[in-house]
């Protein structure tokens, strides 16, 4: 099936995309040459508008109203595509190439049934009957191994979980028998361990298809494991391309070098080899600088050098190692690593928080006619159950789970936003499980913070940075006279390294960086004892996480201050946190410090987690623990674990019936499974 | 979905209840006042107050409103004091009127106003979108009122083509119901093309259109099977609701052109105080525009499997 | 009410937030909003004006029935735009109609803003049992067909200014809380809220300073439409005998008044109705324009 070796499948020769705007053109990709063979995975990577999304716009000549191509070719199986005609066209696309998309539930039509927009493709194309195109349907629903296809065909995008959603825009993709399959962040809206079953799902489906891929992410660990080759993208140009081993073991642009750098890896760690975030940040298409685009953000940068002409790309020895530097020859060609922090970890002190078997539930009311006959119209979506942790001062202590596992409940409970159903929280020596924050001290609201996940919600587009946080030190009563806030909204400033001036911008005139350090000084402007961050860098690229991820522990040791770090992300968490605590389905499976957590005994979730991380480090092996099924309703939780569902270590019916104990594998460490502890069966450490 | 309709229809009911108490207690409070609105002012006091003794107006209040509204429910509304004779007789026919009025309104503007709409919104921004745009922009901007000056100046003073009433003293008459329905159609398309442009712009942006697009479907049946679905179920809603303005509009439009309709029955009604004809005209008015209100609840929540289902 | 005083008391931050919006900037990039504004602009200058260009007193007898273009024969000048039954000359009381309509029109648009705005507050930000009895209020008068209402209101409350007011403010409040309490709804659960509760805020400073400045794009485009609206309820009432009483120059009495005669004599309603129509003109095309421009950016 794979085309021919002379004639490349794909062939992108100094590709130009510029939109049109009122203000202007603004390239969006710059000399953009890349080439595929049949068969061969190709991962496209690098930070949001980098311009890798249109890259895969132009391959399918759709670039909307002011978009255009205004240089360069992409010719398909030797055929340029811009002069393909808008039958031509109409012919390549699903059949030809096929793409895929991050946002599954956007991508399929809400009003249409599965089957409709499946069958459609074959009919279309092949011109088959509507019965042959449903056979062809189910038996592609199969492969892309959906349990019950005929049940699929017949239901509506919204009845079915997102990755069964995104399994059925693949099966949508690969109707059409494509030699080219583009996927843009395919797995970017989905949980950790859905991620990892379709990126399993993928790669097998490349190889028994045939098909070449076209994969783009933000992610290096996801493009090391589905990908040959990649292609690394810096403000519209590709900067560094070449088979993965060698840019992964010898990445040799700076800014390579530099996202390896930002990305919390296992052999980080957070007071020895900290993280180097890359100074500064993305220049606007149309304040991009003289020559190397990256010049301004370069530790290697030399005047009258690395800013005259646009740099090409230079071959290296190595085979199809390409690198757009001058003086890549001249640098080694690693990963980054940080120096150890200056300053000493603080001593973790007296205990600030503790959580007792705390509950929180919600009501949900079921109008539907057979709820009120069976007497269930009022049900309880269990959103915490029996939750206990504890943090002690200067501690960072992480809450890691999936969507929907109750993390971001129990921050809502913390700061006052819900009240608990049931069970204790004491905050530096009060309860405040029951006491809704109108009725809070102003003395216990400033000493409990939160920084919010979104940049682009956590601050008031309507008002000024100064104005923002000045608020917050008169209401905590830190200052009063108007010249001692703008002073210590000064402070603030300087702490989260930010200019002086900002104090007059508007939010809309920040980056998203610059956001959620504005968010993270309004945290700290009352002198907090601890600050709750909800997801604080999830929102943000990999660099500008990386900067804001040491910032926040900077300050939080220089403070003090009790972090609670509420996170999906176990890579993050294994970096910046003391101690760990995992949750499903808003129970905590497994509690104790870090090293415990990362290291066997695991609980057979953790497990499952730390193998579904993918990581940018070829040296590492993982073993892979694909879970099956759909995490279970709130509203109607299994009886037993709540994990039996899913679980690959299910020891037998007891995980069905009876809620499992609480077993201490060490003192403080405690895993919530009916395994003993002695029968765990081990592997090597993934992380 | 059962539960939901018969929701619906007790919010209705529940609505309907409210607007009667209000309009009972806004007309009918003060017995003296409807003894002077029924016998006319020159009436003498004895008069006034043996109607009312005749009438049980000497009942609690709370008392009176329940034999009212028993009274409206079984469609005895009461005498008209300006036609006299029973409400029911002038009102039935009044409002078949303004029915046939109303249909033709409809069955013009529907078609025009979603076809333009669609065809703006599918690309939008184009010349085709502006224009009309522009156009529908400037048509709401026209007031029933005036685009009937307008018209009746254009075809009838000027051009002589039409007649200038639409009296059908003579019996039905086609003519003279061209210039009503004409103005009602030309305030209210350009709204409802320009809900229509606006969902169908909405939907052409969608992710699901170019997934649609980007699977290799010809451009009709992008348009036909995956936008239309999507994009008509916002005006849908809009020219349910249509209809609670249309009843605005014929009070105008009959008032104009001296059509016999509900409208100007209402309008005349108020005018001299006819107090059962304005409590029978109102409550059929908000029967039909709360019964159109619920109709368009449930259509939505019907045409959108994402709520049906859920 | 310390909650309110509470609210109030911003230190700036309010001011920052109502800052004139730079909106005659943008709409320079709009020619369909240029236009309105321009229309408009005609019409706050003719109503400005008034005493100093309007040829003759707008209530005098002059001369009936005369068409336009026709000399006055007692006196100087002439009947640009013609005199209407009674002989009053048809500019002048175009023009001081003019003041009427933009005297009334923004009066009873801001009324009704002020009544919506503060319910749409309180129904979406309290949610719960608040909501459901203003949404209920606010069901029942939407579900009369609006005209039904004002005649309804106006014959029972008499037809004056002031009714014509209090009459609008009751019809279009219930709309505009619809559409402010979709925008709480959407704007309190946005993360700057949860850090205004959890630093201890009150309600009202929080509806206030938080949510409102930010709800005011779609807002703005809305008052912008709802003044065209308004501008056509006044004509509608004053053709339908319900307006001001005469003999104020009143653009919907003046239709009323010669519409028995329109077919004789076009021009005495003709007139009036393009005026209207204009004006109406002029604020949707603004509110267009401003719409278009929000989406931009």
């Amino acid at each position: 099936m794979t085309a021919s070796t002379e004639t490349p499948l794909l062939e992108i020769e100094g590709l130009c995309i510029s939109y049109f705007t009122r203000a202007g053109e603004i390239p969006a990709v710059i000399d953009f040459s890349l080439t595929l063979q049949g068969g061969e995975s190709v991962g496209l990577v690098g930070e949001s508008g980098c311009g890798k999304s249109t890259v895969a716009m132009a391959i399918m000549q759709y670039m909307g109203r002011n978009g255009a191509i205004s240089a360069g070719s992409i010719r398909f199986k030797g055929r340029e595509l811009s002069a393909l005609g808008r039958n031509e066209l109409r012919q390549l696309r699903g059949a030809e190439v096929a793409m895929i998309y991050q946002e599954p539930m956007a991508a399929l039509n809400p009003s249409l049934t599965i089957g409709a927009q499946l069958t459609e493709v074959p009919i279309v194309h092949e011109g088959i009957s509507r019965s042959a195109a449903k056979t062809r349907a189910l038996e592609m629903l199969s492969s892309v191994r959906l349990p019950d296809p005929e049940r699929l065909l017949a239901a509506y995008p919204h009845q079915i979980s997102g990755g069964q959603q995104q399994r059925a825009v693949i099966a949508m993709a690969l109707l059409g028998k494509p030699s080219l399959l583009l996927l843009d962040e395919p797995t970017t809206a989905l949980d950790v361990t859905v991620e990892a079953s379709i990126v399993k799902l993928i790669a097998d489906i490349s190889r028994e298809f045939g098909t070449a891929l076209l994969y783009i992410s933000h992610n290096m660990g996801l493009i090391l494991e589905t990908c040959e080759r990649v292609c690394v993208m810096y403000s519209g140009e590709a900067v560094e391309i070449g088979d993965i081993e060698d840019v992964f073991r010898h990445p040799s642009h700076p800014y390579t070098q530099g996202l390896f750098g930002c990305i919390p890896l296992p052999s980080c760690d957070k007071n020895a080899r900290p993280l180097v975030p890359i100074r500064g940040q993305l220049p606007l298409p149309h304040e991009r600088p003289q020559g190397c685009f990256f010049g301004p953000r370069c530790d290697s940068f030399r005047e009258g050098l690395c800013d005259q002409d646009l740099i090409p790309m230079a071959a290296s020895e190595r085979t199809r190692h390409l690198v757009r530097c001058v003086r890549w020859r001249d640098l080694p060609s690693e990963r980054r690593v940080g120096k150890a922090r200056p300053k000493t970890p603080a001593q973790i002190g007296e205990e600030v928080l503790r959580a007792e078997g705390l509950q929180k539930y919600y009501p949900v009311h079921d109008r539907s006619l057979s709820a009120l006959i069976r007497g269930q119209a009022v049900r309880y979506v269990k959103a915490n159950e029996a939750l206990s942790l504890r943090a002690q001062a200067s501690e960072t202590v992480a809450i890691v789970g999936e969507s929907g596992c109750g993390k971001s409940t129990f921050a809502k409970v913390l700061m006052g936003l819900e009240t608990a159903t049931g069970g204790e929280l004491v905050f530096a020596g009060d309860d405040i499980s029951s006491r809704p924050v109108k009725k809070r001290s102003q003395k216990q609201l400033g000493s409990l913070q939160i920084v919010f996940q979104n940049p682009n919600d956590t601050l008031n587009p309507s008002h000024t940075v100064g104005a923002q946080i000045g608020r917050v030190i008169r209401k905590f009563g830190v200052e009063r006279k108007p010249g001692k806030v703008r002073d210590r909204v000064y402070d603030l400033l300087d702490t989260v390294k930010l200019p002086r001036d900002f104090y007059k911008r508007r939010p809309r005139q920040l980056s998203g960086g610059q956001k959620q350090r504005i968010g993270i000084a309004r945290a700290f402007a009352g002198n907090p004892k601890m600050v709750v961050a909800d997801e604080p860098i999830s929102a943000l690229d990999v660099s500008v996480a990386a900067a804001v991820t040491e910032l926040l522990m900077d300050i939080q040791q220089d403070h003090g201050t009790t972090l609670l770090f509420i996170s999906h992300d176990l890579s993050v968490v294994h970096y910046l946190a003391d101690r760990v605590v995992v949750m499903y389905l808003g129970r905590v499976m497994e509690r104790g410090t870090t090293a415990e957590v990362f290291a066997p005994p695991y609980h057979p979730y953790t497990e499952a987690l730390l193998s579904a991380v993918p990581i940018a480090d070829p040296d590492i092996q993982k073993r892979e623990i694909v879970l099956e099924g759909i995490v279970p309703s709130a509203l109607n939780p299994p009886k037993g674990c709540c994990f039996a569902t899913r679980c690959p270590r299910k020891i037998g019916p007891i995980c069905d019936e009876e809620p499992p104990p609480f077993r201490e594998a060490a003192p403080k460490h405690v895993i919530s499974c009916h395994i003993p502890l002695g029968e765990d069966k081990r592997f090597p450490t993934p992380c | 979905m059962i539960i939901f309709i018969v929701r619906r229809l007790g919010i209705m009911a529940l609505t309907m209840v409210v607007v009667s108490v209000t309009l009972f207690l806004l007309l009918e409070f003060t017995p003296g006042n409807v003894a002077t609105k029924v016998l006319g002012p020159y009436s003498s006091e004895e008069q006034r107050t043996l109607w009312l003794e005749a009438h049980g107006y000497f009942e609690p209040l709370w008392v009176r409103y329940f034999s009212w509204l028993g009274n409206f429910v079984t469609g005895d509304f009461g005498e008209s004091v300006r036609f006299k004779v029973p409400v029911a007789e002038v009102l039935w026919p009044r409002l078949w009127n303004t029915v046939v009025l109303g249909f033709w309104v409809f069955a013009v503007m529907i078609p025009l106003s979603l076809l333009l709409g669609v065809l703006a919104g599918m690309r939008e921004g184009s010349a085709l979108d502006r224009s009309i745009s522009i156009t529908s922009i400037i048509t709401t901007s026209i007031p029933e009122f005036a685009s009937a000056v307008f018209l009746a100046a254009i075809f009838v003073f000027w051009l002589g083509l039409l007649p200038g009433t639409s009296t059908m003293t003579g019996g039905f008459d086609w003519w003279q119901l061209v210039l009503p329905v004409m103005v009602l159609v030309i305030y209210d398309f350009g709204y409802v093309a320009r809900m229509t442009r606006a969902s169908m712009a909405e939907v052409m942006t969608t992710p699901y259109i170019r997934t649609a697009i980007l699977k290799g479907l010809p451009y009709r049946h992008v348009i036909m099977r995956h936008a239309l679905r999507n994009a008509l179920i916002a005006p849908f809603t809009v020219i349910m609701l249509q209809i609670n303005w249309l009843l605005s509009g014929v009070i105008v439009v009959e008032f104009f052109f001296a059509y016999k309709g509900f409208g100007a029955l209402l309008l005349e009604a108020s005018l001299n105080q006819d107090i059962y004809l304005i409590e029978a005209c109102a409550m059929v008015a908000v029967f039909v525009a709360a019964a159109t209100q619920t109709l368009a609840d449930v259509g939505y929540t019907y045409l959108n499997p994402r709520i049906r289902f859920s | 009410m310390t909650d309110l005083v509470d609210a109030l008391d911003t230190r700036g931050m309010v001011s920052s937030a109502v800052r004139a919006v730079s909106f005659f900037k943008l709409l320079r990039e709009s020619w369909v909003g240029m236009i309105g504004t321009g229309i408009i602009g005609f019409w706050v200058v003719i109503a400005l004006l008034a005493p100093l260009i309007a040829p003759f007193d707008p209530n005098t007898p002059l001369q009936p029935f005369a068409k336009p273009l026709t000399e006055y024969v007692n006196g100087d000048g002439i009947f640009w735009l013609g005199t209407d039954h009674l002989g009053r000359d048809i500019l002048s009381r175009v023009i001081w109609g003019s003041r009427t309509v933009l005297f009334y029109a923004p009066l009873a648009t801001a009324s009704a803003y002020f009544v919506g705005i503060l319910m749409g507050l309180a129904a979406g930000y309290y949610r719960g049992r608040v909501d459901e009895f203003l949404s209920f209020l606010a069901n029942v008068i939407l579900s009369f067909p609006v005209l039904v209402l004002y005649i309804l209101v106006i014959t029972t409350i008499g037809s004056s200014g002031i009714n014509i007011v209090i009459a609008i403010t009751f019809a279009s409040a219930p709309g505009i809380m619809r559409i402010v309490r979709g925008l709480v709804l959407d704007l309190r659960n946005r993360d700057y809220v949860a850090a205004a509760q959890t630093r201890g805020e009150s309600s009202w400073y929080i509806m206030l300073v938080e949510i409102l400045p930010n709800a005011r794009g779609p807002l703005i485009v809305d008052t912008c439409l709802r003044l065209g609206y308004v501008v056509i309820t006044i004509g509608v009432l004053g053709f339908l005998g319900l307006g001001l009483p005469p003999p104020a120059p009143d653009w919907g009495g003046m239709i009323n008044e010669a519409r028995s005669i329109a077919l004789a004599f076009p021009h005495m309603t003709v007139i009036p109705c393009i005026a209207i129509s204009s004006l109406v003109l002029g604020f949707n095309l603004l509110a267009d324009g401003l719409r278009e421009i929000s989406l931009r950016d």
